[in-house]
Formats: structure tokens, C-alpha cells, sequence
């Protein structure tokens, strides 16, 4: 069944650790607060509207109420970047949402352009602290003592494909997609069994198929229903199963596999579902085998291995997007995302220059060999640890970069752009530019709308129901002409592009 | 079932010449032995002082 394709944009959001060296009973909401305020000096501050905002709602047709699990008060140390980006406290983490992406590479790059804001941001809180102290940051998953903090992706999806259809495609695909989706963890948590290394850092805390949930009992599906778009016509679909990953290959493949996944489904392109016999199982099962060889359960009784169910659906993927004819960055998805296949069968560690889990891998079987270190070594679950630290002198993802072992797919120049200019096909255009030129002006904002204080009895509020309208190509003229936010609010009349 | 998959995967993988496959294995391999130690040297050079201090501090609350 065909529903009508809607362009996949594609956001990401990073819930950093954040640890203090030189106080062991440092206190994270102030070290976030330090991070995010240091950043946004003296720039305005935009608040955070949370007026069209519901993450109670459920995308299987009902509203959760009661006792909330949602924190609503985490905009209290906000801020909106000139790229278009949010960033703020997040319970007890500096958390960055990247601004809307156009496509997967675009969509990677604002992901990487928030690790250098947060390693910037952190380096800024210095001087703040007492003599001896630094805060640092790390763009992982967990703590390995049982707590996990998220890094989720969002895709527009059509409104008209059911809940359901998604509840049936996507945990043979979650699961299988962590062997290269996943950042590599030392040792085991939340009482799955011990293991040296596994491939990835979140899959230990899985806990359910479906649900609401993203802080306990964590579902593989997640059915937050809040699309920050026109709910008439779009879903958000939002996934919290997924690492948070520095390599930019597998960032881009991340979140190009899976949207072209749900391209397809929206074209009824994609046969029966592969149904697990056990999804919550087979997520750290998959995880806890780096040699890749333990096949899974299928509810029809058969097994298969991650691999073989990753073939098949970039099978689906590819003879669908090419028959659509597929554009360079897509094809350039479906080539990365065979080539990883090809490489991780053949021998996994072919990989180490493109996927985090196996060049961490790599880098921790070297010392292990050279130093006769046991996985129980601390000495190992420091270099586990140090893998994500986003500084650069520090992080040794960036020495792996710096020594050409592994690959970027963004120069520095690139990057730096993202750090200050929002992407020029989505909405996040507008939001980034009005930051840049009339912050003072602008009282608050969320994904689909701003607010401006243009001097009048009333605040004006622009709405962006359309995640692809704002863009450079409608907006720039009439920002660029605009010499206040009232001209702007002005120019825009009715019609808000 | 599986085999059939192989088939699929070698039909998609046609367009790709068995020699460029060849090469990127190679280079790979390469990349990976050589200077090994060099690398465990530099990171040796940064790597966090006190270990077990460190990890042992290391501790988030969850999020999300």
C-alpha cells in the first residue's frame, strides 16, 4: 500500500555527559548551566516555547496523562543558535538539537557541528571554574554503572502511514542496524550478562518493543506523537534505540538507511515484515557479539544473523530507490551502506576506519596486547570513556582522525559553516537567520514557530507548520531587505513562506 | 532463504569492479597494523591520569 512520500527531513538530538575533573561531587545541572551559558555569552537569550509542544501524546491514538514523566521545565537554560540549532539543559546533560537537515549528509554535518559547539562551549566554561577544575564533555551514551542518556533522531514520515506498519517494519531493522550504528562499550549494564566489549552502548537498556517511554523501561519503538509540523499530514518519527556516534560515515549512514527505509514503506515498496520472535532480546544479543555470527530468532520459526537481515533490507532499499531514480546522495547512502556490509562480513575490523564501535575495538585490542590488560581493567574502561571526550586535544576519536586512521566525509571548513549558518533548504533557514540578524527581537521560539517583540502592545508570532518552507531560496530576500524584526513581521504579511 | 540472499547481494554488488574491492581491502589492512603503536604512544601521552579515579567519578544521571 502506497500513502504518498514525504520529503524525509531529518534532525538529531545529543544529551551529553558532562563530568568535572577535579570535583568528584560536581553537580551536572550546574555544570550544564556553566557549559550553555559560557556559549551563549553575551548573545540574546531565546527562550523556548513549549506552547505547541506534547510529549504525552501517543502516536497510537491517545493523550498520557497523570503523573507526567516528561520534565517541561528543561527550557530553563535555553538557547537558539545562530545555525538554527537549540541548545540547553536537559535534566542533568547539555543537550543539542540540531536544526532541521534537508537530507542525511546535511542532517550528519549539523550532528558533527554540535560536537564542536559542546567542546567550545566547554572549553568557554573554563575560566568560570575554581583553580584545578575542568568540566569535560562526552558525546556517549552511558556511564557504564546503569544510567544511559540519549541520542534520538527524528524523520518526518506521512501522517497517512499507520502507526502500525511502523510498529512491524522497524525492530528487525533497529536491531540489525547495530552493527553499524553502534559505538562500542566496554563491558555490560542493567543486568544483561558480563562480556568484555560489545558493539553497542545502548543496547543493554532496551527493555520493551513499543511505548512512550524514554527514560525507563525503554521501547525499541518509540510512540511519542508530536510532529512539530502540520499534524494533518506528517508524523515525527522519533528514535531513541540509536548511539550517538562520531564517525561521520556512520552518522550519515545512520540516518540514511533508515530514512530511505521509510521512503520505501511510504511507497509500499517494502514486502512482509520481517517479524523476531523476541525484539528485546535480540537487541543485546546482536550487541554482545562483535564477531557478528550469532544469528537471531524470527517468529516464523527460522534464524538469521544481523547481516543477512541487513542485506535484505538494503536489498528492498536499493531496488526501490533506484527504480525511483535515486539523487548522488542517496546512491551515495546505498554505496557506503553495502560497502560497511561487504567490509564487516568479510572481517569486522576492516571497518575501524568508518565505524566507531570497531575503531575503538581495534584501539583497545592493541593496548589489551601490548599492555597484557584484562577487560576489567580500568585502564581500558578510561580509554572506552576518552573515545567520546569532544575536546580535541583529549578525545581519542580525534587523535584516530588526526592520525588518518579513520575517515571524515566534512572538511574543517564545512563544519565551521554548520557551527554558524543553518541549513539552506528547510525552516531551520529562517529560525538560524533571525537569530542571527534580529535576536534581540526575537522573545521565543520553537521547532514551528517564533515570536517577536517588534515594540507593539502585542508580540508577533510566525509560524512554521512546513518543515521545507523558510528556506534561503523564499526567505533570504525579504531577511536581508528587513532592517528591524517589524519590517520583517511587516514583509511577511500573511504569508510567512 | 539465505541463499537466495546471496544471490541478491551479488547481483547488487555487480556494478562494482572486483578490482576496487580488492584495492579498498588491502588499503584498509594496511591502515590498520601500520603505526599501531605509534598511535597507543600519542594516546598513552593524553590519556586520563588516575584511571580507575576517573572512571570511577564518571557518573551521569540518566536523561532523556
Amino acid at each position: 500500500m502506497s500513502v504518498g512520500r514525504v520529503h524525509k527531513v531529518i534532525g538529531t538530538e545529543t544529551e551529553f555527559g558532562i563530568t568535572v575533573r577535579g570535583d568528584p561531587d560536581f553537580n551536572p545541572v550546574l555544570a550544564s548551566t556553566q557549559v550553555i551559558n559560557a556559549y551563549a555569552g553575551s548573545r540574546p537569550r531565546v527562550r523556548w516555547s513549549f506552547d505547541d509542544e506534547c510529549p504525552g501524546r501517543d502516536a497510537r491514538g491517545f493523550e498520557y496523562r497523570g503523573d507526567t514523566p516528561f520534565d517541561a521545565d528543561s527550557g530553563l537554560v535555553n538557547t537558539v543558535l545562530t545555525n538554527g540549532a537549540r541548545l540547553y539543559v536537559d535534566h542533568a546533560h547539555p543537550e543539542y538539537s540540531g536544526p532541521e537537515g534537508f537530507d542525511p549528509l546535511e542532517a550528519a554535518l549539523y550532528d558533527k557541528a554540535g560536537e564542536v559547539i559542546l567542546a567550545r562551549a566547554a572549553a568557554a566554561a573554563g575560566p568560570l571554574l575554581p583553580e584545578g577544575r575542568r568540566i569535560q564533555v562526552y558525546k556517549n551514551n552511558s556511564d557504564g554503572k546503569g544510567n544511559s542518556y540519549g541520542a534520538h533522531e527524528n524523520y518526518l514520515v506521512a501522517r497517512a502511514l499507520p502507526f502500525a506498519a511502523l510498529v512491524q517494519h522497524l525492530p528487525g531493522f533497529l536491531v540489525s542496524r547495530q552493527i553499524y550504528t553502534g559505538s562500542g562499550k566496554v563491558g555490560s549494564e542493567n543486568g544483561r550478562p558480563r562480556i568484555g566489549f560489545q558493539v553497542s552502548q545502548r543496547a543493554d537498556f532496551f527493555e520493551e518493543v513499543v511505548g512512550l517511554e524514554t527514560t525507563m523501561k525503554r521501547p525499541i519503538v518509540n510512540t511519542r506523537d508530536e510532529p512539530h509540523a502540520d499534524a494533518g499530514a506528517h508524523r515525527r518519527l522519533h528514535v531513541i534505540i540509536g548511539d550517538a556516534t562520531l564517525s561521520e560515515t556512520q552518522t550519515f549512514l545512520k540516518l540514511g538507511s533508515l530514512s530511505m527505509l521509510l521512503a520505501a514503506l511510504e511507497d509500499g515498496a517494502l514486502p512482509a515484515p520481517v517479524a523476531l520472535a523476541d525484539p528485546v532480546q535480540s537487541v543485546w544479543r546482536v550487541s554482545h557479539d562483535p564477531s557478528l555470527r550469532r544469528a537471531i530468532p524470527l517468529a516464523d520459526g527460522g534464524t538469521i544473523t544481523a547481516l543477512d537481515l541487513q542485506w535484505r533490507y538494503l536489498g528492498w532499499v536499493g531496488d526501490h530507490a533506484r527504480g525511483e531514480g535515486a539523487d548522488p546522495v542517496h546512491r551515495r547512502v546505498l554505496d557506503t551502506w553495502e560497502q560497511v556490509l561487504a567490509d564487516l562480513e568479510r572481517d569486522p575490523s576492516s571497518t575501524a576506519d568508518r565505524l566507531d564501535w570497531t575503531a575503538k575495538l581495534a584501539l583497545l585490542e592493541g593496548f589489551r596486547q601490548r599492555d597484557h590488560l584484562e577487560w576489567e581493567s580500568p585502564k581500558l574502561k578510561a580509554l572506552d570513556l576518552q573515545f567520546h571526550d569532544v575536546s580535541p586535544d583529549r578525545g581519542l576519536y580525534h587523535h584516530l582522525v588526526r592520525a588518518r586512521r579513520m575517515v571524515r566525509l566534512f572538511d574543517d571548513a564545512e563544519v565551521e559553516r554548520a557551527v554558524a549558518e543553518p541549513p539552506a533548504r528547510t525552516r531551520a533557514y529562517f529560525r538560524g537567520r533571525c537569530v542571527e540578524r534580529f535576536g534581540s527581537q526575537v522573545v521565543s521560539a520553537n521547532w514551528d514557530s517564533l515570536v517577536f517583540d517588534v515594540g507593539e502592545a502585542t508580540l508577533k508570532r510566525v509560524p512554521m507548520m512546513n518543515p521545507l518552507r523558510g528556506s534561503e531560496d523564499l526567505v533570504a530576500g525579504v531577511i536581508d531587505a528587513s532592517g528591524s524584526a517589524a519590517e520583517l513581521v511587516k514583509a511577511l504579511g500573511g504569508d510567512h513562506g | 532463504m539465505v541463499e537466495q540472499e546471496r544471490v541478491r547481494r551479488r547481483t547488487q554488488r555487480s556494478g562494482r569492479s572486483e578490482e576496487a574491492e580488492e584495492t579498498t581491502a588491502e588499503a584498509v589492512g594496511e591502515h590498520l597494523t601500520d603505526r599501531i603503536d605509534d598511535i597507543l604512544d600519542e594516546i598513552d601521552s593524553v590519556l586520563e591520569e588516575n584511571a580507575e579515579d576517573f572512571v570511577r567519578n564518571y557518573v551521569q544521571k540518566g536523561g532523556e
